[in-house]
């Protein structure tokens, strides 16, 4: 299936976009989402950052479905 | 509550919105908020607040102003680089509305100093700018039972939120743990769009100000995402976790080592220097100053070069006082705060020092090698001459 995902802060620079798609199977969950971009990243960013999908925060064993967007937000320290 | 004529006059505009009223005016005269942090943030949130009208400001902070402070922190002035940031904020703020009361915290918040600051204050805003400070305020708020406004901001982006409302998420509901230390970087590491903390500032400051008063809904279970290069706003929901060990299990036993929880190297006692006495300069090598000056425990510093050689290369945070003119001007000095002085190689600086030290200044430290030292051990970007 297939799944949006946005990207946040370091995340996003990593990847160099903040947001792109990905072509997960059907029993995926949220945490698989995070594995598979982190899979794509070589830099250290935060291993735990706050997942959300569809615009609500979701745990990593929360099951995904067709056309869901799942975002990655990790956290920031800077003030 | 009753307000005086010129009062009336200072807030009727905000007073004149039926929401907000007079009810309104006298809620946040009667409010006290801790803003924790007089960087980015927190600087535009003393401003507003103070603008506004909260009857208590508390402030909290142990560092001075810093060049490096001075395109994003627009309360401070150049003037001002070197100066306690507690001390130019409060006096800024009472410019600014000499109706409200201020309290100055010059320290670092700290899990043995938090409770005590905290306690007295209705409400905190989260100004800081590291994950130690920021799980420590968290963890005392949900403790004592504050509402935390809370923002962090980086590079182009920033995050918002109003934490620890009764029935609402905390920090450790979003991120249970801190990441691990350097995976992160800082604003200084990574650079921060000077507008962007003073946008999250006052988006900060209206949160406070609708919590205070009961006007409009509070950013509570929300999490608001801010992207200046695409000028998106987006907000996450958010869930109070109940596994989560602060509000949720209640099973923090009590407020840590939020250094050691973050991953942070405990702040190093200043070695590799010989500590000063009476009448005795102590002397201070240029990798001893930058350990401090990370550690955030360096004394104040002094150049007592010429004004064309600090134009030239100079520390960031000094103040510059040109040997010649030490006789008139350090008596503008405070003999008890310690001083690094430094010159081009050391020799002007001893004998700087030195004249201090003689007139009771208790506690005085030469850089060795001066700022040419600091060029070839600590940073070779800076020029030599």
């Amino acid at each position: 299936m297939n799944v949006r995902v946005l990207l946040f802060a370091s995340y996003a620079e990593a990847v160099g976009s903040d947001s792109l798609q990905l072509e997960l199977p059907s029993t995926a969950r949220v945490g698989d989402v995070l594995t598979e971009v982190r899979r794509r990243i070589s830099r250290d960013v935060p291993p735990s950052p706050m997942m959300a999908r569809n615009a609500e925060y979701a745990e990593l064993d929360e099951l995904i479905h067709e056309g869901d967007e799942v975002a990655i937000i990790p956290p920031v320290a800077g003030g | 509550m009753h307000f005086t004529q010129t009062e009336l006059q200072r807030y009727s505009r905000q007073i004149s919105l039926p929401e907000f009223g007079l009810e309104g005016q006298r809620r946040l005269a009667g409010s006290r908020v801790l803003i924790v942090g007089l960087g980015g943030l927190g600087s535009p949130v003393a401003m507003y607040l103070a603008a506004a009208g909260t009857g208590a400001i508390g402030l909290v902070d142990f560092d001075r102003v810093d060049t490096a402070n001075l395109h994003r922190q627009l309360l401070f002035r150049t003037s001002d680089v070197g100066e306690r940031k507690v001390e130019v904020t409060d006096r800024v703020l009472r410019e600014i509305n000499p109706h409200i009361n201020v309290t100055r915290y010059s320290e670092r918040l700290t899990a043995t100093n938090a409770a005590a600051i905290v306690e007295p204050w209705d409400l905190v805003v989260d100004g800081t700018d590291n994950f130690s400070t920021r799980y420590l305020v968290n963890d005392i708020c949900v403790r004592l039972g504050k509402r935390n406004v809370f923002a962090s901001v980086l590079r182009f982006g920033g995050q918002l939120s109003v934490l620890c409302a009764p029935d609402g998420p905390c920090y450790r509901c979003i991120f249970p743990e801190p990441p691990p230390a350097g995976s992160v970087p800082s604003c200084a590491e990574a650079g921060v769009l000077g507008v962007l903390p003073g946008l999250l500032g006052m988006l900060q400051a209206t949160e406070a100000i609708k919590v205070l008063t009961g006007v409009g809904s509070p950013l509570v279970g929300r999490l608001l995402l801010v992207d200046a290069l695409t000028m998106s706003f987006r907000e996450m929901r958010l869930k109070r976790r109940p596994g989560c060990p602060a509000c949720g299990t209640h099973s923090l036993p009590e407020l840590i080592d939020y250094d050691a929880f973050c991953g942070v190297p405990a702040p190093k006692p200043r070695v590799a220097a010989e500590h000063p006495g009476p009448g005795k300069v102590g002397r201070l090598t240029a990798a001893s100053l930058h350990q401090w000056r990370q550690d955030g425990v360096a004394p104040r510093l002094i150049d007592v070069r010429e004004e064309w050689e600090h134009e030239l290369v100079h520390l960031p945070g000094d103040t510059l006082i040109p040997l010649g003119t030490l006789g008139r001007a350090h008596t503008q000095l405070d003999p008890a705060v310690p001083l690094v002085l430094y010159c081009h190689h050391g020799m002007r600086s001893l004998s700087a020092a030195q004249f201090l030290v003689e007139r009771g200044f208790r506690e005085v430290w030469n850089l060795e090698g001066g700022i040419d030292a600091w060029s070839e051990e600590v940073d070779s970007s800076f020029p030599r001459y």
